[in-house]
């Protein structure tokens, strides 16, 4: 089969071989031409005035009314062709602005990047998926040397792009803290006035920010609204929730947070997470905290990183490989 | 530029009387069925903004002859409130509506040239051509 040219004598030619061998083949040609002709854009209406002009040629003697009826079906389909037109330009434009996002999406990914810390006494797993392009979720580790490791979880209540750019500001104002003030309520409390200063009161940001003390092993910690961590006992194979009060970000300038401070046993573990791992559904359900903490603690014996990795697999499977929310998960396990 | 014939548009039956006489000079000139059709269905769209957005106004025809070409002219005029943002009706998807109507990108992908001029309260004039191939 020759390559199909999209003339009118083409058209013609194809016509008439179907109309003479009622053939498959030759229909088989017509959708070939139909779809070259998709390739090059020609809308509907064009495709009838080729085929009004064919019947003319093969059919000189055609009645008039065939004529009449054939322009009253071009007639009705000049609004198709505007509107297969208008379909192509904004397909053009869709593609335009999804690389756009992509190009923003890696601005945001080496913008808000961060070094996970190699340390003997704490062992770290940490996995940040966005459910669309740009993440709402943030994440972030903060190592001072001296053994104090500071860890912050935070999400935008929302997605997509607008969530990514108050993410954004949030990882710069914190860039800008002064790095041995790293008590969680003293950066909450800065936090929550930079948000409620420059960002729209319909958006919140929920945080946790924990601080871990590799000397004494001691975990301390704030919430602003945050998704409740749990606490993972290795002696009694047990999950505490590590649920604290504190308003969300943003809403009033003069909020207070609280700190908490524990104490961490070897093999014992921190998780934090968004609410994008404890929302996982599967179909319209919901699934229970409880088949959470399962599925980590049937990992528990691997190392943290690896824990995360199996967890964030076992509920993208079980959504489908269709995240509804971005999805971040921390794990910290004290191993010596 | 020999002559101009206009077209009050005051009601919906308007809109047809406009496409009727455009179609009849669009075809003196020499146009084909399709673009027949097309100038048609451009008439329609700008007779029905002018039905629908301000009123009243008018439909004016000219059949345009140059040295090596010739053409169609249709004007849209009226005294209607005008339009804030060109550039926002002249995008695609906006003011079609869920895909009714052809909207002014519509007009413009119909017609060879498109000009529009519209200050806010005072009124829109549009203005496209044909060109006979």
């Amino acid at each position: 089969m020759s390559t199909l040219k999209l003339d009118l004598e083409n058209y013609k030619e194809l016509l008439q071989e179907y109309i003479r061998t009622k053939d498959e083949q030759a229909l088989y040609q017509a959708e070939q031409f139909s779809k070259q002709s998709m390739q090059h854009q020609i809308s509907p209406d064009e495709i009838i005035n080729v085929h009004i002009q064919s019947l003319q040629e093969i059919y000189p003697e055609m009645p008039e009314y065939i004529q009449s009826s054939m322009n009253f079906l071009l007639e009705t389909m000049i609004s198709y062709g505007l509107a297969y037109q208008e379909h192509q330009s904004l397909r053009e434009k869709q593609l335009e602005l999804k690389s756009e996002i992509s190009v923003a999406a890696n601005m945001q990914k080496t913008l808000l990047s961060t070094v996970k810390p190699e340390l003997d006494e704490v062992e770290i797993g940490a996995l940040s998926v966005p459910a669309k392009q740009m993440n709402g979720d943030y994440h972030h580790f903060v190592y001072d040397n001296q053994g104090n490791l500071g860890i912050a979880v935070a999400d935008v209540i929302g997605k997509g792009v607008p969530a990514a750019l108050c993410m954004s500001m949030i990882k710069y104002s914190m860039d800008t803290f002064p790095e041995m003030r790293m008590d969680p309520s003293v950066i909450l409390g800065s936090l929550n006035r930079v948000v409620e200063r420059n960002v729209d009161s319909s958006m919140f940001v929920t945080m946790f920010y924990g601080l871990y003390n590799s000397n004494d092993h001691t975990f301390s910690y704030s919430s602003a609204g945050h998704e409740p961590g749990f606490y993972y006992h290795k002696e009694t194979d047990e999950f505490e929730e590590i649920d604290v009060p504190g308003l969300v970000l943003g809403v009033s300038a003069d909020t207070a947070y609280t700190q908490y401070k524990r104490e961490v046993k070897r093999g014992d573990m921190i998780i934090l997470l968004t609410d994008g791992v404890t929302e996982c559904r599967q179909g319209e359900r919901f699934i229970e905290q409880d088949e959470v903490l399962d599925v980590i603690k049937s990992y528990s014996h691997l190392p943290p990183q690896d824990i995360v990795d199996q967890v964030y697999r076992h509920f993208e499977r079980l959504q489908d490989f269709h995240l509804r929310d971005d999805f971040t998960l921390i794990v910290l396990r004290r191993n010596v | 530029m020999d002559f101009q014939s206009c077209v009050n548009i005051k009601k919906e039956w308007d809109i047809v009387g406009a496409r009727q006489l455009g179609r009849d000079i669009a075809r003196k000139i020499g146009f084909g069925t399709v673009d027949q059709a097309r100038i048609a269905t451009a008439i329609s769209e700008l007779a029905r903004n002018i039905y629908l957005y301000a009123g009243t106004g008018k439909v004016c025809f000219e059949a345009l002859e140059e040295i090596d070409h010739k053409g169609i002219a249709i004007i849209a005029m009226d005294n209607g409130p005008g339009i804030q943002e060109i550039s926002q009706v002249m995008e695609d998807g906006f003011s079609t509506s869920g895909g009714l109507g052809a909207g002014l990108p519509g007009v413009k992908r119909l017609m060879d040239e498109f000009d529009i001029h519209s200050e806010e309260g005072k009124g829109t004039e549009i203005r496209v051509v044909k060109w006979l191939r």
